[in-house]
């Protein structure tokens, strides 16, 4: 174990982002990100075409990758003898010009970086670049040169001061490293604050939780690779916010390495502390613009044994609507998950996925909600639940429902809501928008689209009905700039005119930090532009994201 | 004719067992407590008997606590007739279930008795065995299809023998789930309660457990950087090359 144990702190890979010649294209698309499941959600492809899409046929894309490291490699002769770089030939219609101001990465930078970080932790192997300049679903393509992987809160310091002197660009990226084996947190059982480093798997942190009689408060289908740190800086929102809220709530404290190389200490653990500013909701939700979170105390509720899942069919989304209004006021303190698909997403999931049955074959219905409850006694939970239902049932909300009778038929209603964004993704080409809406306004959104399409598209609607989050998502055999076309502005059109948010858990990324105005004023999104200057001058963390970089320069 | 299906409300299949600090069994206070998925099958195939016509009726009993009841109704909600409680302590072992079960039988006079292959708590896969020796009936074990031939009189069951597929029996059926109108149905099915002493079956263990422990933890793999490493390792630390 060396003396790692103590030392594994964060573990985020720091990526150069860089290009080779100054009039080339910047294909690098990726959104911080530490959390799979976000970038499945976010990496969206409002503006994409690119060959790498969907399922792609692995000798293409081999070939195509090969093709490309041959184009680029005769560039780098010319300008980079140095550092191996690879030039992502995917085709995407966000370009983004490389600002200028920023340096590219030279020897010393890369002899510097090994004396703090050792050889191992300074990569720049093209194979091993790869997947961190690669998005989930393959349609974001990044062209960093080296990725740094620092270990502690006091090797991230040193790279960033270095980095913002030099005026090298930063991605910070979580996710996916398994660094964080020796990483302990520190828990509190009678508070149940836990405070561990970013680098902490979401997994990891469950089991270590379960073991003290505590869960996390948050829990996503990502949750095997994705990091803490992740979640809390892109704010991750997931299946339990109906129940504990969001990260700014249960988020206690943090500590953050600023764009200056500043560490910044606010890892407090107290519930109440009104002493100015609260600056840790700054971080939380910037998407590592502002800074890299290190460390996070975070408040956890204790985990209660009797949880019971209920799978609805509703005929109508009226219905729907009326049921979650009588769930929370006749589930109110146990009701921990309100979830919804509608036919199409139900049908999607049936025929993409394996091992997934119809709970409720008999029929074919509208609309599909699973009701989740969470208490301490599984008797009176569950005759709650039922008499809720049966209710639900005499009055014509509910039109059939199964319960589950045990952790396995719980967990099957589970993977049909949670299965959906990969149904999806084997299905063809995705357009995905992620929306907070007005519950009573949500699915016509979803009609409408649907009308405008005919078609020539398979129009879905799912999501967190309870938290008034709806997942749009448009799937198409391939990406088509005239869908692309039909789609984008009016989703986001209608939703500002709706008082929605065109980002309700994702966040903004590369693809939407133009789309901001359509939630935001122009006077918070100033503000917001004055914080980034403030913080990082230079603009080096994650350029070209969250605010739009006109903005900035 | 009638099916009895006996079924046990066992830790659930999902929840990871953890013993007793006191060694003197499994911690089950706190814990989700479910139908032994076994069970579920062998109730699943009464019911798909019965709606292919071939039976009347199927009555699902059990034996335990008061809290075997919420075992039942999940039994009745997924279309077991009736139920049949029998009020013992938490801990029986596989003769004294058989015994009580032959009891059952004999006060029912069912022409079919189907139970799960085993339980996942204990795994004795023992009480069928029993009871069919207690009542002399025949029996077949580890079902992967059962036929029922009406005129005749006639059960032709499959099974599946070695060549390591220990689940194979799980192919037997999909169990159904409980769906809202058949949970409506079973609040008016009946739960009749009896005792060991009405059936009279003496509730005498020949057992004893003298200790629960964790069986030894799976030391954690290596990864090995070259293929000489591997080589040398399975030769010299794994003996198998």
């Amino acid at each position: 174990m060396k003396k790692r144990i103590a030392a594994v702190t964060s573990s985020y890979r720091l990526l150069n982002q860089k290009n080779h010649a100054s009039n080339r294209i910047l294909h690098h698309h990726r959104r911080f990100n530490a959390n799979f499941n976000q970038v499945i959600r976010s990496s969206s492809t409002s503006e994409g075409v690119t060959h790498h899409c969907g399922p792609v046929p692995l000798k293409h894309f081999l070939a195509s990758c090969r093709w490309d490291l041959q184009k680029s490699s005769l560039i780098h002769m010319q300008n980079m003898p140095i550092i191996q770089q690879r030039n992502f030939g995917s085709v995407a219609s966000t370009i983004v010009q490389r600002n200028p101001l920023f340096s590219t990465i030279n020897h010393d930078d890369i002899i510097y970086f090994e004396k703090i970080l050792g050889v191992k932790n300074v990569i720049q192997d093209d194979e091993e670049l790869q997947p961190a300049n690669t998005d989930w679903m393959h349609k974001y393509k990044g062209s960093s040169k080296l990725m740094l992987q620092p270990e502690n809160t006091d090797e991230l310091s040193q790279i960033l001061k270095y980095c913002n002197s030099r005026c090298l660009a930063v991605v910070p990226q979580g996710g996916n490293t398994g660094l964080v084996g020796g990483s302990v947190p520190v828990f509190d059982e009678v508070s149940g604050v836990l405070v561990c480093d970013a680098g902490c798997i979401l997994e990891n942190l469950i089991s270590f939780l379960d073991k003290q009689g505590f869960i996390m408060p948050l829990d996503l289908g990502a949750k095997g690779s994705c990091q803490i740190g992740g979640n809390v800086s892109t704010n991750a929102g997931g299946l339990r916010l109906v129940r504990y809220g969001s990260l700014h709530g249960t988020v206690l404290g943090l500590e953050v390495v600023l764009a200056n190389g500043n560490v910044i200490d606010m890892l407090g653990t107290l519930r109440k502390d009104n002493t100015g500013y609260d600056l840790k909701h700054l971080f939380i939700g910037s998407e590592g613009s502002l800074g890299i979170i290190t460390k996070v105390s975070i408040l956890t509720p204790a985990k209660l044994s009797a949880v019971n899942i209920a799978f609805l069919a509703c005929q109508d989304y009226i219905s729907c609507q009326k049921l979650l209004f009588q769930a929370k006021r006749r589930l109110g303190e146990i009701l921990s998950a309100f979830e919804f698909l509608d036919a199409q997403a139900m049908n999607l999931v049936l025929q993409h996925l394996d091992g997934v049955r119809n709970p409720l074959p008999s029929a074919i219905y509208n609309f599909y909600v699973l009701i989740e409850t969470t208490g301490s006694n599984e008797s009176s939970d569950k005759e709650k639940l039922e008499a809720f239902l049966l209710h639900a049932m005499e009055n014509g909300l509910v039109s059939d429902g199964a319960l589950a009778q045990d952790m396995n038929q719980a967990s099957s209603f589970w993977h049909i809501r949670e299965g959906v964004p990969e149904a999806l993704m084997k299905a063809g080409a995705v357009y995905k928008y992620d929306l907070s809406l007005p519950v009573e306004k949500m699915y016509d959104l979803v009609e409408e689209i649907r009308i405008r399409l005919g078609a020539a598209a398979n129009v879905v609607g799912y999501g967190h009905l309870g938290d008034g989050n709806l997942h749009l998502n448009v799937s198409t055999p391939q990406y088509d700039d005239t869908i692309l076309a039909q789609i984008e502005p009016f989703v986001y059109e209608w939703t500002s005119r709706h008082h929605g948010s065109i980002s309700a858990e994702h966040g903004l990324g590369l693809m939407k930090a133009e789309k901001i105005y359509y939630s935001k004023s122009s006077g918070t999104v100033q503000l917001m532009a004055s914080i980034k200057k403030l913080l990082d001058p230079s603009g080096i963390l994650n350029p070209y994201k969250v605010i739009p970089p006109s903005l900035l320069s | 004719m009638k099916i009895m299906v006996a079924i046990k409300r066992v830790v659930d299949y999902a929840v990871k067992i953890r013993i007793k600090s006191d060694k003197t069994g499994v911690e089950t206070t706190n814990v989700k407590m479910s139908m032994n998925p076994f069970c579920e099958i062998a109730l699943e195939e009464a019911l798909k008997i019965k709606e292919s016509g071939f039976a009347s009726e199927v009555i699902a009993v059990s034996m335990g606590p008061a809290q075997c009841v919420d075992t039942l109704r999940t039994g009745l909600a997924m279309g077991a007739d009736r139920a049949i409680h029998v009020d013992a302590p938490a801990t029986l072992f596989p003769l004294s279930v058989a015994k009580l079960l032959k009891a059952l039988v004999e006060v029912e006079k069912p022409g079919l008795l189907i139970l799960g292959k085993q339980a996942i708590d204990d795994d004795c896969n023992q009480t069928g065995q029993m009871v069919a020796g207690l009542l002399n009936w025949p029996q077949g074990t580890f079902a992967s299809k059962v036929v029922l031939d009406k005129e005749k009189n006639v059960a032709t069951v499959d099974r599946e023998v070695d060549g390591g597929l220990e689940t194979a029996d799980l192919r037997l059926n999909q169990p159904r789930y409980a769906t809202l109108p058949n949970i409506m149905k079973a609040k008016s099915k009946a739960i009749k309660k009896m005792t060991a002493e009405e059936l009279k079956v003496e509730m005498r263990s020949d057992m004893e457990v003298v200790q629960v422990i964790e069986p030894p933890k799976r030391k954690a793999g290596v990864i090995v950087s070259s293929v000489d490493e591997l080589v040398d390792k399975l030769m010299n630390e794994a003996h198998v090359i």
